[in-house]
């Protein structure tokens, strides 16, 4: 129900109610969005529909990486970093895409949507599923970082700085696949769609994470790879602000 | 609470195809409509539309609640839909199913009112297993459920008694007297036998 605005005076009082209700309506929407985080989460743990399919491409690639270029993990050269880190973030990618979508794409193919349309918030719905992307793509970076680390021999020059990139970027990859999976699901054309507008949202953040990252894995590179920490977290907020205006309508249409 | 469902000269079309045009209809609270026509005639397309689900290709759909307007895609909470096309999450079960939406509706709903709700609807005892264990008529009744935990002043029914028994027929009849008294039902139906639910009956055209 709408909120109201109400104003009660007294003698020398004024009490509005605009702000408490304003307040307790983005607390219920935190609260729906936890519920619909919760609930998918509870599903892939059970169903593990994503997680398999994430961390088994992951895995494959790694191994296929270190069997064919082991020597790249090796050596210290800019342009090796630069592939190692590349190699690392294309594995993400892929493994990411496989998975990301199932969110909204298997309320699609279970038919649940109408369900969820008709009780829940849309920006709620959107920040649920926004929420296990990040939860999945934080296991993901880890899960794929072990094993290039320990498989590539990958050799992290600034761990901490290192984490900091594996945060943004995944963080930049969770706000632009998220509003494209919701996108796509209400699509007609999916597979033409997603190629047509993964292009030009996934590209620019990937190419300054895979130099940011290769900055870290450099030794004392923790300072050169700020600029690309600034720009991935920039492009985060942006795509995230966009995300939240634009997903109503993607919603309904 | 009291409620109003205004629809004027409502159209839908599929591609090239009118499925009907210039629809016009009111109820008010303690009115049922029964839509009634031939398969394919556009009874489950009105109802997605009273429901918000589907936009209308002309006219407007409102529901007064109080003194607010609400457009079909923001009155969720006004509505109860039950549908063959409603699917709910066959991985959680009829409780886990519940709990979700009613916390994403933001409403209170602890496990003793879940357990009446389920009983109300003939499910006692099944509230622990997962919907994927369901038949069609239990899947059925769970609809109700879903439905009925927001106490929503209108109930759209697009074949209330598809798939279910005889005493599941009689859970769908104890819902629709019991909303009848407070709120709005509106049913569309192919079976003669719930013509006898309308205050109005809308008869839509043939293919």
């Amino acid at each position: 129900m709408a909120g109201h605005s109400s104003t009660e005076q007294d003698p020398g009082l004024t009490l509005t109610t605009q702000q408490p209700v304003a307040q307790q309506r983005i607390v219920d929407l935190l609260q729906a969005a936890w519920a619909v985080f919760v609930k998918d989460l509870r599903i892939e743990l059970r169903t593990r529909y994503a997680i398999n399919a994430m961390v088994l491409f992951a895995a494959c690639t790694a191994m296929m990486v270190s069997i064919g270029t082991t020597f790249i993990g090796l050596r210290r050269t800019e342009e090796a970093l630069l592939i190692q880190a590349s190699l690392l973030w294309i594995a993400l990618l892929f493994a990411a895409i496989s998975g990301l979508s199932r969110g909204f794409v298997h309320e699609e193919e279970t038919r649940t949507l109408a369900a969820l349309r008709l009780a829940a918030p849309a920006i709620a719905v959107y920040l649920g599923k926004f929420l296990l992307n990040l939860a999945l793509l934080a296991l993901l970076g880890l899960i794929t970082s072990l094993l290039f680390i320990v498989l590539v021999r990958v050799q992290v020059g600034s761990p901490l700085a290192f984490l900091g990139m594996l945060a943004a970027g995944g963080l930049s990859l969770a706000t632009s696949t998220t509003i494209l999976a919701a996108i796509i699901t209400r699509a007609s054309f999916k597979n033409a769609l997603f190629a047509v507008l993964a292009f030009p949202l996934l590209v620019p953040p990937l190419i300054i994470a895979i130099q940011g990252t290769a900055a870290t894995l450099a030794d004392g590179g923790g300072v050169v790879a700020l600029p690309a920490l600034q720009f991935l977290i920039a492009y985060s907020v942006a795509m995230f602000v966009a995300s939240l205006l634009l997903f109503r309508f993607v919603w309904e249409a | 609470m009291d409620i109003r469902l205004i629809v004027e000269e409502v159209a839908a079309s599929y591609g090239t195809r009118n499925v009907f045009a210039a629809v016009s209809v009111e109820l008010c609270a303690g009115e049922t409509m029964v839509v009634s026509g031939q398969n394919g005639s556009g009874k489950s397309t009105f109802l997605r539309l009273l429901a918000g689900l589907q936009r209308a290709d002309a006219g407007q759909i409102t529901y007064l609640a109080g003194n607010e307007a609400f457009d079909p895609r923001d009155a969720g909470h006004l509505i109860g839909w039950v549908a063959p096309d409603l699917m709910l999450y066959r991985d959680l079960t009829a409780r886990e199913n519940l709990r979700f939406f009613a916390a994403v509706r933001r409403i209170s709903l602890d496990d003793h009112a879940i357990d009446e709700v389920l009983a109300r609807v003939g499910l006692a005892g099944r509230s622990d297993d997962r919907l994927a264990a369901y038949s069609s008529g239990m899947t059925q009744r769970m609809r109700y459920a879903y439905a009925l935990i927001h106490h929503p002043p209108v109930l759209l029914l697009d074949e209330p008694t598809v798939t279910l028994d005889e005493r599941g027929a009689e859970v769908v009849d104890t819902v629709i007297n019991a909303q009848r008294r407070h709120g709005i039902v509106v049913i569309a139906t192919n079976d003669p036998r719930e013509l006898r639910y309308g205050d109005l009956v809308l008869e839509f055209g043939s293919t």
